[in-house]
């Protein structure tokens, strides 16, 4: 009988596959339909951005963050701006605050819908992705009447927010929250006890709380393995430690629970942003120290000093003292951190952005091993990979 | 919080002499310096202590100062789940000296120490699969590095009529404009030509604000 010889089968996945969440390209090695070894290839999206912010100045590097996760842009913004506020030590007003925590809560659930529903549409079903896309396109609207830009807003700055909400907004904001758990029920009803889609996630891509640790997993990836851990809650930042709210938990760390972990996450945002409405601060909605914040058009127009303040703040910017911080927030994807360096000048020195989806897009191989063609889908949806912050 | 992060670097500095040169609490943030060959048996006192028990490595990155010897420096980032406090750890290096790699520590430094090689060209001796991970294929040089322009030294295009990307040095149109605003007055830490005089000559001084004052 002549040798055979019997060797793996190599696929490549993406980097133009729908299921792969942007510009993956994943090198599976198989056995039959059995995956042995998931390489993904990233940086097919590197754009340089860190490079970019280290030769702009500070607040020139606010629309950058924005670029980075593109489904939840204010909660990028919402991370630089308290590490350049740390590094100033410079007080927020609480309107401010909460404005900010509004937003970042209207972000993490413009990121959950996407997630959620891009999810179930790569497990095959689609009507969530219809039904639940309108509700996103209303949020992005209250982005837009707040900034002028649907998605990327740009509307953080250091020490407060770049310009109040018109008056109406908040009234609309409510209004919409208090519509909106119809349409998460609605959404549940198709998926939470669907038999396809727990077929194509319960069990699938399992991951212990130890492994969680080692992989440096954080968000609702971290919470569905059962640790009750929230940055929110354990190192709060702006009017987090003044609102009510719960951390929801999995227990067997599978996209089951990835899935129901962000479904929970959705109602409690939309508790924080009736709290933020219902308690919203009057005054001033951003610092008014006139080295760092602008003065406003008006005022500009009477006073010399003003006048001054504009003109310095929109040439040189503000100088920020020497100094180094790593500041992280609870953003919708997971821990999003800013290792920011200053050396006294107007620009950072180094600006490190520490991006959920890198970490865990980094456990593709152990979450991929032994399971189906199919299931590597389900994993990269369950784990929420957006590859604007995991290339940079 | 300060004082309870004071004692922990004390504390670290303290089981570790041999290996740990300093610790230091700013901006409520805890800094510990380490010596190079010494960082994975930080990394795993750190885990493994029961004062410590960072069991998160969060993040790890390179910072380059030309000016410095040795240039690079490599910090990592760690978190207690437990005692709800961050560690950051560095260590200097440079272009020769490779980092012992921490992954057999944590199984997350893997990626972030390929970007720090990547991007810097920091080596990490020991890590199972060293290759570029941000740049593209066959990429050359380090673009974090402080002397590697922003625009790069090539860009590319599709060709039509060989029928593939090929790639060309950078052309640009307009070079990039790095408007240096940092005013003369306050940036500037060298003395001033002339300034010297100024020495033990008060009513110069005196004249010398007063006609500032007026243009």
């Amino acid at each position: 009988m002549a040798d055979t010889k019997i060797r793996n089968f190599n696929l490549n996945f993406g980097p133009q596959h729908p299921s792969a969440h942007g510009v993956l390209r994943l090198v599976l090695e198989m056995d039959g339909e059995v995956i042995t070894r998931a390489d993904p290839h990233i940086g097919l999206l590197h754009r340089g951005t860190e490079k970019l912010i280290e030769h702009k100045n500070y607040v020139q590097a606010v629309p950058y963050f924005d670029r980075l996760d593109y489904a939840s842009p204010q909660n990028q913004e919402h991370v630089f701006v308290l590490a350049v506020e740390k590094l100033l030590g410079l007080e927020v007003p609480p309107r401010g605050q909460y404005i900010r925590v509004l937003y970042a809560e209207i972000g993490r659930l413009m990121n959950h819908i996407f997630t959620v529903c891009a999810f179930a549409m790569d497990t095959g079903a689609m009507t969530p992705m219809l039904w639940m896309f309108e509700d996103r396109e209303t949020l992005m609207e209250f982005c837009e009447r707040a900034s002028g830009a649907r998605m990327h807003m740009n509307y953080f700055r250091p020490g407060g927010v770049s310009h109040d909400l018109p008056p109406e907004l908040l009234d609309d904001i409510a209004a919409w929250a208090d519509n909106f758990p119809q349409m998460i029920d609605d959404c549940e009803t198709l998926l939470t006890e669907n038999r396809i889609f727990k077929q194509r996630s319960v069990d699938i891509g399992v991951i212990t709380a130890d492994q969680c640790f080692d992989w440096g997993f954080s968000g609702p990836n971290l919470r569905a393995a059962g640790v009750a851990w929230d940055l929110r809650k354990s190192q709060p930042y702006d009017a987090y430690a003044k609102i009510d709210f719960d951390i929801p938990v999995g227990k067997h760390g599978d996209c089951y629970d990835r899935y129901l972990v962000r479904i929970h996450e959705m109602r409690q945002s939309l508790r924080i942003i009736k709290q933020c409405i219902a308690d919203m601060p009057g005054g001033r909605c951003k610092s008014d120290d006139r080295k760092i914040s602008p003065p406003s058009r008006a005022e500009m127009k009477n006073s010399m000093e003003a006048l001054i303040h504009h003109f310095k703040l929109y040439t040189e910017g503000f100088h920020v003292p020497a100094g180094e911080t790593y500041t992280a927030i609870e953003a919708p994807k997971g821990e999003f951190g800013v290792y920011l360096v200053s050396d006294g000048t107007n620009k950072p020195y180094r600006c490190k952005i520490r991006s959920p989806g890198f970490a865990h897009l980094q456990a593709m191989d152990l979450l991929s091993n032994g399971h189906m063609l199919a299931d590597v889908v389900a994993n990269i949806g369950s784990l929420d990979i957006v590859f604007g912050e995991i290339d940079r | 919080m300060d004082l309870a992060l004071k004692d922990l670097g004390e504390y670290i500095t303290g089981q570790l002499p041999d290996d740990v040169t300093g610790a230091t609490v700013s901006l409520d943030e805890l800094m510990v310096s380490a010596k190079v060959e010494g960082i994975a048996r930080v990394l795993a006192f750190l885990r493994d202590d029961v004062n410590c028990r960072f069991k998160q490595l969060v993040d790890v990155c390179g910072v380059d100062y030309p000016e410095r010897v040795p240039r690079f420096e490599v910090v990592y980032n760690l978190l207690s789940l437990i005692n709800n406090n961050r560690v950051r750890v560095m260590v200097v290096t440079d272009e020769d000296t490779p980092v012992p790699t921490v992954t057999g520590v944590f199984s997350s430094a893997n990626w972030w120490e390929r970007e720090a090689w990547d991007l810097f060209g920091i080596s990490f001796s020991g890590h199972p699969d060293l290759r570029r991970i941000l740049t593209d294929y066959g990429f050359d040089g380090h673009p974090l590095r402080k002397d590697f322009p922003l625009t790069g030294y090539v860009e590319i295009r599709y060709d039509d009529e060989k029928k593939r990307v090929v790639y060309e040095p950078v052309k640009l149109t307009q070079e990039f404009r790095g408007f240096d605003f940092l005013s003369p007055w306050e940036g500037l830490q060298a003395v001033l030509p002339g300034d010297e005089k100024a020495e033990g000559a008060e009513d110069e001084n005196a004249d010398g604000a007063a006609a500032e004052g007026d243009s």
